[in-house]
């Protein structure tokens, strides 16, 4: 199926019916139009207003401790979380792919909740469970792990999503024949399932990696946002933004928008068909 | 099955399934708790509030706005990218995945950078007496930005697989195109739209910190669902709080329903 697909989207495109449709040129002419007034033109505002008083204010602005501290905290608790998600994810797409037992259907549509849950509503679903009326005496809100748990929280699809239509395809008769030739279970799984998997996980990853980065709703609640303690980057910006500081919203922005497209350009080496359906 | 690779599955079984109930079950059944302990009375006169009403509204407002422009630039730059041949193809497929990549409150101060009193084009719109930031209009862009990829995403594999074989018969047999586009192209994308449709609707319902950001978060005037939720929490009303954040998780789990179902449509045709 997917074969089919590639082949015929490498295939030179025949005049099709859609020049006349009111005219590709016209077409093109809008999409631009839209995407310039709605996307194009206000990155490009942003990155002009991160350097508008020169790269030396830009360095001064992103290197400012509170900066500094936020830029970290992102950093390290998206490093963190997209480790816990890999191997997290992994799991739970080997348990809806390979194991049986009732009730998997609906676990593997709930997959998918974080996505369609609005942001500040897991914000305060974690901190029901997690808050200082936790009914599990777990008190993590307001903590440096709450980043983690929010994160963890917004990015669960990611590689689950990613693991799984690669697992469904993956020939079974290779584990078979390394089973029947002795190998243990942990030793087919590390030399004959994992390395197919590993594209997968890579792509599933880098995602979740880009949208931790960027978070904001779910850790608004839940953090306390406490600058130099749980000010995750994009709070910072926020914060600037609220106290007029323009420049230096932007220059964080610049720093988080530069990591997050490196991340997405590095997808590209990885095989972007095992990322489908991932949003 | 060896003890030992039974006692394996087991354990994944009851790790994944673990980590599941800890970061989602408990926590999404914990908020519907929290609402009846809120009493339902209270919660009822929360969101029907002239506040809460007017959330509601506004928020219903964003996704008419955002969701039907979203839609039909979708299937358009879709049928562009799949269906034509041009220099910066590759640089539009790559631009049309941006607002997945950026943080929500970047799209905000963004958008404020150029349609704010003091952006780009703040003094101008102003001058014309159009307010953007702090303003429906500013929130609707911001709706639109972070929903914009969901239908392009979903039509554009669609529209691979299903070639132009059928496209080319109607066009020889005299069909116009627009003809070609509602009788053949449209029906054969149908599921792919509807299921990018629910997940923009989705995105649009729930955008916080973007809308945040340009909203100005001005009670009873922009102020979305989320945002009440956020105001509504800080200002000790869990009332409010829980109840909305029932309503819009309701609405997430309706949408996981309306996909589950659409995949499978789109499955079997």
């Amino acid at each position: 199926m997917s074969a089919a697909a590639d082949t015929r989207a490498a295939a030179p495109p025949r005049p099709g019916y859609l020049p006349r449709l009111g005219g590709a040129g016209l077409g093109r002419g809008l999409v631009t139009l839209y995407l310039s007034v709605i996307v194009l033109i206000p990155l490009a505002a942003v990155g002009s207003k991160a350097f508008s008083a020169g790269l030396g204010t830009f360095w001064t602005q992103v290197t400012t401790p509170e900066a500094r501290a936020a830029l970290e905290l992102t950093l390290g608790a998206s490093l963190i979380v997209i480790a816990i998600n890999a191997v997290a994810g992994t799991a739970i797409a080997w348990v809806l792919v390979r194991d049986r037992f009732p009730g998997k259907g609906i676990v593997n549509s709930l997959i998918d909740l974080p996505f369609a849950l609005p942001t500040i509503v897991a914000s305060l679903v974690l901190l029901t469970l997690y808050g200082s009326d936790s009914p599990l005496g777990i008190h993590l809100a307001f903590t440096r792990a709450s980043v983690v748990v929010a994160l963890l929280f917004v990015t669960l699809p990611f590689v689950v999503r990613a693991v799984q239509p690669v697992l469904l395809e993956l020939d079974r008769e290779m584990e078979d024949a390394a089973a029947s030739l002795g190998a243990r279970p942990l030793t087919v799984f590390r030399r004959i399932v994992l390395p197919n998997l590993t594209p997968a996980i890579l792509a599933g990853a880098a995602l979740a990696f880009a949208r931790a980065i960027g978070e904001f709703g779910s850790l608004v609640l839940l953090t306390g946002s406490a600058p130099f303690k749980t000010e995750a980057a994009s709070v910072f910006i926020f914060n600037q933004v609220e106290s007029d500081n323009a420049v230096g919203a932007a220059a964080v922005s610049v720093v988080l928008l530069g990591l997050a497209l490196t991340v997405l350009l590095l997808i590209g080496f990885f095989s972007r068909r095992s990322v489908r359906r991932v949003v | 099955m060896s003890s030992r690779s039974r006692l394996g599955r087991y354990g994944l079984r009851f790790f994944a399934l673990g980590y599941l109930a800890f970061l989602l079950v408990m926590p999404v059944g914990m908020v519907f708790v929290r609402m009846f302990d809120a009493g339902l009375g209270d919660v009822w006169s929360a969101i029907t509030s002239p506040d809460g009403v007017h959330a509601f509204y506004l928020t219903l407002l964003m996704v008419l706005i955002a969701v039907p422009l979203n839609t039909i630039f979708g299937i358009g730059c879709a049928l562009l990218l799949v269906r034509t041949e041009f220099r910066g193809k590759a640089l539009l497929n790559a631009v049309i995945d941006i607002p997945f990549a950026i943080s929500p409150v970047v799209i905000g101060l963004s958008l404020v950078l150029v349609y704010g009193n003091f952006g780009w084009f703040g003094g101008w719109l102003a001058d014309h007496g159009i307010q953007v930031i702090f303003s429906v209009p500013g929130m609707a862009l911001a709706t639109i930005f972070v929903s914009l990829p969901f239908v392009v995403r979903e039509v554009v594999p669609v529209l691979q697989e299903i070639g132009d074989e059928q496209e080319q018969a109607a066009r020889t047999l005299g069909a116009s195109p627009w003809q070609t586009f509602g009788r053949v192209t449209l029906p054969a994308i149908r599921w792919g739209v509807a299921y990018g449709v629910v997940l923009s609707t989705a995105r649009a319902l729930g955008e916080f910190g973007a809308v945040s950001v340009v909203s100005g978060r001005i009670t009873g005037q922009t102020e979305t669902v989320p945002l009440f939720v956020q105001r509504a929490f800080t200002n000790f009303d869990p009332a409010g709080a829980y109840g909305a954040s029932v309503a819009l998780a309701l609405i997430a789990v309706a949408t996981l329903l309306i996909m589950n179902f659409a995949r499978r449509k789109e499955a079997a045709t």
